[in-house]
Formats: C-alpha cells, sequence, structure tokens
C-alpha cells in the first residue's frame, strides 16, 4: 500500500508536472505545422508567467491575470509573424531575440516594480489558482484501485491540469479533422499550391500563431499563478524548449506529443524524488547531476534513437508571392 | 510595399552602415522606451552611460574589457552563423573552456609562462570546441536542430560546472564555488601594470593583454572564412546545401568544422576571464556574455569587421549600464539584456523593415544626381 501510494503521488506529480509543457507543446504545433518555427516558446511561456503574476495581483482575480497573458503573448506571436512572415525575417533570430528581450524585460521590470530581489509579490489565494477536488474524492479514497486512481491522481489538480490535457483532444481535432487544419498543414507542407487554390498563406500564418499564443499563455500562468504564487526570473527553466524537443519526438502530432511530454514530466517528477535518495550500487547521485536530467534526456530523443524526425516540408522558409 | 531596387545600383555604404544605423537607432528608441516604463529618465540614462564608458580611464578600460569578451562570443556566433548554424550555446561553450584553461594551466604551470599561456589558450579551445561538438554530430547525423541541443548543453554546462565547483575542484579550504588561484607567475599582464610603466595610475581595471588575443582572433576568423577553402565550403553549406552536394563538398564535415571552431572560439572567453581576471573558476562566470555575442554577431553583420565596433558598442552599454544601474535604483543589469533582445530584433530579424524604403531613396537621389 505504501509503494501503490507513492507511485499514485509519483503519477500525480508527473501529470502536474508535465503540463506547461503540454500546452507548450500544442501551441508548437499550431505555429510549425504552419511553416513558422517557434523557438520563442520559452520566452512566451516566461512572459505569460509575468503578466498573469503581474495582472491577478493588480486585479485580485486570477482570470484576469489569464486574460492579460493570452493578449500578451498572441502580441508576441504577432511579432514575431511580423517579423517572420511580413517581413520575411529569419525565423530563428527573430525567436532568439524575442527570448532575450523577454527573459531581459521581466526581470528588468519585476525589480522595477516590485523591489530588487525581480519577484513578483506573493500572491493571496483570492489572487491565485487553487487545487481542485473532485466531486465524491474524499468518500471514494476507501474504495481499492478506482479510489487511489480516482482521489489520488486525477483529483486535486489545478485548473490548468485538466485544460492542458482536454486540450489535446481538440488540437488533434482541430489540425486533422477540420478545413481549417488541414488548410494550417497545406500551409506548412506546400505554400504555392495553397496560394493557387485562393487561401491567402499571410492570413493563415497568422491565425496559426494567434492560437499559439493562445496556448502557450496557458503554461505561463499555471507556471506563475497556480504551481507558484509569484514570478521570479526566468521561471520557465527551459521548459518552452523542451516541449518544443517533445513536439519534435512525437512528430508534429499531438497524440504522440502528449506521450514524450508526459516522459519528461516524469523524469522530472522522478528527479525530484531521487534528490538526496541514497541509491543501491551508485549511492546518492550529486543534486547537480539529477537536476540536469532532463536536459540529458532532451538531447537524447532528439538525437532520435527512434528515427529521423521530419519536420513540415515548408518550415523555416518565409513565403514569397510571385507576380 | 515599395517596389524592390536592382540590388547593384545600391552603393555598398548604403546597406552595411546606413541600413544597420537606422535598425540600432530604432532598437535604442524602443529601449528608452523600456526604461521610460520601468521608472526612469532615458535621456539622464544615455547620459551616465557615456560617462560610465568614456567619461575617465578606469571606466573606459572596462568598456575594453567587456568588448573583449564579446569580440570571442560574436565571432563564434558568426562562424557557425556563415554555416547557417545557430549556436546558441556559447555560453556552455566558454563555461567549458573555461575548465580547460584551468586544468591545463594548473598542471603545466612548471613550464616557460609564454608555453604555459599557448598550453593554456588551446586548452580553452580543445575544450570549447568539444562541448560544441555533439551538438554538430548530432545536427550533421541526425538532425537534431542546433538551437534546441546547444541551449540544453548550455544547462548541462552549469550544472556539471557547478557540481565540479562543489564537489570536485573546490578549493576546499574556502566555502564559496571556486576553484584554487592559479600561481602568480602565469596571470596575464594587466593594462594597469602597463600604465604604470608610464606613470599613469588606474585604481582597478580587468583589461589585460586578452584584449589582443581577441584582435587576433578577429583576422583569424577573416582568414579562415573568407581566404581559405575551408571557408568557401563552410560558407556554400551554408548558402545552398544541395548545390554544396553536387559540388562535391560534404556538409557533415563542414558542419562539425564550423560548429568546432564556434565552440574555441567562445572557449577563448575563458583565457579572459581565468588568466587575465578571476585567475580561477568561479561559478557562472560567463555571466550572459556567450548570448550577447549573437546580438554583436548579428549587428555586425557576421563579419569581423562589423563585429569588432558592435562588440565595443556592447562594452559600452554594459560598462555605462552598471553606471545606470549604481545611480538608477529602478533598472538593473536585466534591462540591458533586454536591450540586446531588442537590437538582435531589429538588426536581425527586422532588418528588412525599412530597407526597401531606404536604398530606393538613396538610389533615386544618386540617379537624379547622375542625370543633372
Amino acid at each position: 500500500m505504501e509503494f501503490l501510494l507513492d507511485l499514485a503521488s509519483l503519477v500525480n506529480s508527473t501529470l502536474r508536472i508535465s503540463t506547461p509543457l503540454v500546452f507548450a507543446a500544442m501551441a508548437g504545433i499550431f505555429a510549425e505545422r504552419s511553416g513558422v518555427i517557434d523557438f520563442s516558446l520559452e520566452g512566451k511561456m516566461l512572459m505569460a508567467a509575468f503578466v498573469a503574476a503581474v495582472g491577478s495581483y493588480y486585479f485580485g482575480n486570477p482570470w484576469i491575470g489569464l486574460f492579460m497573458a493570452i493578449v500578451m503573448c498572441v502580441s508576441l506571436s504577432m511579432l514575431h509573424g511580423f517579423a517572420s512572415v511580413t517581413h520575411k525575417g529569419d525565423q530563428v533570430v527573430s525567436c532568439v531575440a524575442i527570448n532575450i528581450l523577454i527573459i531581459g524585460l521581466t526581470t528588468a521590470l519585476a525589480a522595477a516594480w516590485f523591489g530588487q530581489a525581480g519577484l513578483t509579490p506573493t500572491l493571496t489565494d483570492e489572487q491565485r489558482f487553487l487545487e481542485i477536488t473532485l466531486p465524491f474524492a474524499d468518500s471514494l479514497r476507501e474504495v481499492p484501485i478506482i479510489g487511489l486512481i480516482y482521489s489520488e491522481i486525477l483529483s486535486g489538480h489545478y485548473v490548468f491540469v485538466y485544460l492542458g490535457y482536454i486540450s489535446v483532444p481538440i488540437v488533434y481535432w482541430v489540425v486533422f479533422k477540420t478545413s481549417f487544419g488541414l488548410r494550417v498543414r497545406a500551409v506548412g507542407e506546400n505554400p504555392s499550391a495553397v496560394d493557387t487554390a485562393g487561401i491567402n498563406v499571410f492570413a493563415m500564418r497568422y491565425k496559426a500563431l494567434a492560437i499559439n499564443g493562445v496556448l502557450i499563455a496557458f503554461a505561463g500562468a499555471h507556471l506563475s499563478t497556480a504551481v507558484n504564487a509569484n514570478f521570479f526570473r526566468e521561471m520557465s527553466a527551459g521548459r518552452g524548449y523542451l516541449a518544443l524537443a517533445a513536439m519534435i519526438f512525437g512528430k508534429w502530432h499531438p497524440k504522440t506529443a502528449l506521450i514524450a511530454c508526459l516522459l519528461f514530466g516524469f523524469t522530472d517528477a522522478l528527479q525530484i524524488r531521487l534528490q538526496g535518495v541514497e541509491l543501491p550500487v551508485v549511492g546518492e547521485i550529486p543534486v547537480q547531476l539529477i537536476q540536469a536530467i532532463p536536459y540529458v534526456l532532451t538531447v537524447v530523443l532528439l538525437a532520435g534513437f527512434v528515427g529521423k524526425a521530419i519536420a513540415p516540408n515548408a518550415i523555416g522558409q518565409p513565403y514569397i508571392k510571385e507576380r | 510595399m515599395t517596389n524592390a531596387v536592382d540590388k547593384s545600383k545600391v552603393p555598398w555604404w548604403v546597406s552595411n552602415l546606413i541600413v544597420p544605423l537606422v535598425n540600432l537607432v530604432l532598437a535604442l528608441l524602443v529601449s528608452a522606451l523600456f526604461i521610460f516604463i520601468a521608472g526612469e529618465n532615458p535621456i539622464k540614462a544615455v547620459k551616465l552611460i557615456i560617462y560610465g564608458s568614456f567619461g575617465y580611464l578606469d571606466g573606459f578600460a572596462y568598456t575594453l574589457y567587456y568588448t573583449t569578451n564579446f569580440v570571442f562570443t560574436g565571432l563564434a556566433f558568426a562562424v557557425a552563423f556563415h554555416c547557417r548554424l545557430f549556436n546558441i550555446g556559447g555560453e556552455g561553450q566558454a563555461y567549458i573552456g573555461g575548465l580547460g584553461v584551468f586544468l591545463v594551466a594548473i598542471n603545466v604551470s612548471f613550464l616557460p609562462v609564454p608555453i604555459v599561456w599557448l598550453l593554456a589558450i588551446a586548452g580553452a579551445v580543445v575544450f570549447g570546441a568539444a562541448w560544441a561538438f555533439i551538438p554538430a554530430y548530432l545536427q550533421a547525423k541526425r538532425g537534431s536542430h542546433v538551437v534546441i541541443t546547444t541551449i540544453m548543453f548550455n544547462f548541462i554546462a552549469s550544472s556539471l560546472m557547478v557540481f565540479l565547483l562543489v564537489d570536485v575542484i573546490r578549493d576546499m579550504k574556502q566555502m564559496g564555488p571556486h576553484t584554487v588561484a592559479l600561481p602568480k607567475e602565469i596571470w596575464f599582464p594587466t593594462f594597469k601594470e602597463f600604465a604604470a610603466l608610464f606613470g599613469i595610475k588606474i585604481r582597478y581595471s580587468p583589461l589585460n593583454i586578452s584584449f589582443l588575443l581577441a584582435i587576433a582572433a578577429s583576422f583569424f576568423v577573416w582568414f579562415l572564412v573568407w581566404k581559405t577553402k575551408w571557408g568557401y565550403e563552410m560558407r556554400a553549406v551554408g548558402h545552398n546545401t544541395q548545390a554544396a552536394i553536387y559540388a562535391g563538398i560534404s556538409p557533415y564535415k563542414n558542419i562539425i568544422i564550423a560548429m568546432c571552431i564556434s565552440g574555441g572560439l567562445a572557449g577563448l572567453l575563458g583565457i579572459n576571464e581565468i588568466l587575465g581576471v578571476h585567475h580561477k573558476i568561479v561559478a557562472g562566470f560567463p555571466a550572459g556574455y556567450g548570448f550577447t555575442g549573437i546580438a554583436v554577431a548579428l549587428m555586425g553583420r557576421n563579419h569581423p569587421i562589423g563585429i569588432f565596433p558592435a562588440a565595443f558598442l556592447f562594452g559600452i552599454l554594459y560598462q555605462g549600464g552598471s553606471e545606470v544601474t549604481f545611480d538608477m535604483p529602478n533598472i538593473t543589469r536585466y534591462m540591458f539584456v533586454a536591450v540586446q533582445g531588442v537590437i538582435i530584433l531589429f538588426s536581425g530579424a527586422l532588418e528588412n523593415l525599412f530597407r526597401p524604403q531606404i536604398e530606393s531613396f538613396f538610389v533615386n537621389r544618386l540617379n537624379r544626381k547622375v542625370s543633372v
């Protein structure tokens, strides 16, 4: 029983830790399926975390913070589109610029407005999202197996965790089952054919980027107004890149990307569990090395030991309309 | 959209001087807006930056010290970029390069000083290149995007170095995460000692002869990229991989060579920081210089002639910036990280924002003069 409870809590934290990765991977799928590289997930997530924390603090309502984060992330996606779709600038450079800009700006503004440490004020319970206990979670706790799964694993998460996993089938449906999704994919594979069919390539890419901005905002808000109660410097800690790696590993497909995100989440949950624990044979692994495990795993997954990743055909290339 | 101009009619100074300058001015205007949002006066900030970086000799020497670091990391990014590779792992490569400097220098310090220096430089290059090799190999053979892998290698380098500094190579007599100091004989001569020969007194300056190494590295990169077969092949792969393959140039080999040279150049940052300034490995010594290199290279249009002034400009921003953070409580050094982002945006991603307008403006004016 002790072991089962331990396992349940590990699965529980895996679900929670994977959530921002899931949102970011879904956001990445929209951008990249439409042919726009998006390394700026990292920066947008950080910006969302900052704006959500500040918005919730000033307005006393985390939903307003979330809304402001969405507006900000969509604006950043539009900036990325303006540089790389409209002005045909280098997409990777645009992303690197956005990431560096936001690492600097969020910390600089946090320090200017709230003091030198670069933290936003701690949010009260009214100002942040709280864990949701699902109905009957307490009364079902004693039921074998079902109680364990329902009460210990599925119940007691932040709203973003549920939204994140619900978003996966929705993204799948939109991208693969609707005409809009077909157009998004077509724009990423063969923009000139889409153009011939009378569809505006630029508009499609902007629309995909707008959805990308909305989704990534949830990831940031999850970090600063749910799991933590404030924003701190560089709190996204590479999650945007991890999600992108998960998306590539999942071959730009929501289902497989979700599995990769869960794998990252599980490694991270395990990593936290392993800190300071004596292991058989190797003994205690130094904490710095344990913390590097998710990053090493990213490289290993990207190296693609399960086959080479094939990106959308037109990715990274600005579309130039012939006249 | 304005009509595109015939590229051959645009004078070189319009596309290589006027356009970058306009982009820089735009970036600085946006940065001024940020300083205003943070609640400080941008004009006063500019005055402080100019005073801090030029106003007194110590400050100016600091500016050149920062310039040295930015030349190394800027050249590093530029070399890889000519092969169309985004090496944003300069930070990690510099960190590991510093490890190479220290390990080599401490083990061969009994040798004559110039030989120790040469070996330490080799250590910096080899360690930095080795750290770039794995992402390079994965990009070449497996198509793993170098942006993600190099970023991951920054995180891994940071974890690895903290581990080494805490558990393995720490100066066990001290609490802080740093190594023992290198013997004094092998420290790089500083500008302070040099100035003292002429009777000029400076309180403290980290500027040292690494500055000369930065100049040498610039010449090396220029020669390598534009004057050798290697450089030509690298650029060919970057420009059009398919055409390069038809010409019998191996993209794999060139991707790996370009990344390793890039990593080696980033590693040289360790020379300036460890032989010149700290004389030991201090946790986190690359301090973001690796990332600044991206902005420096893009602003300098990936050419050593452009990178040097761009590095100097960032030197001014860093040194002047520390003057600003000293005087203005609302501004932290992160504000200048944001400024870098804006500069990358305007001189990299948005470099064509006003290019057509500016070029057609000058072409039309020049044509008018000819016809008169």
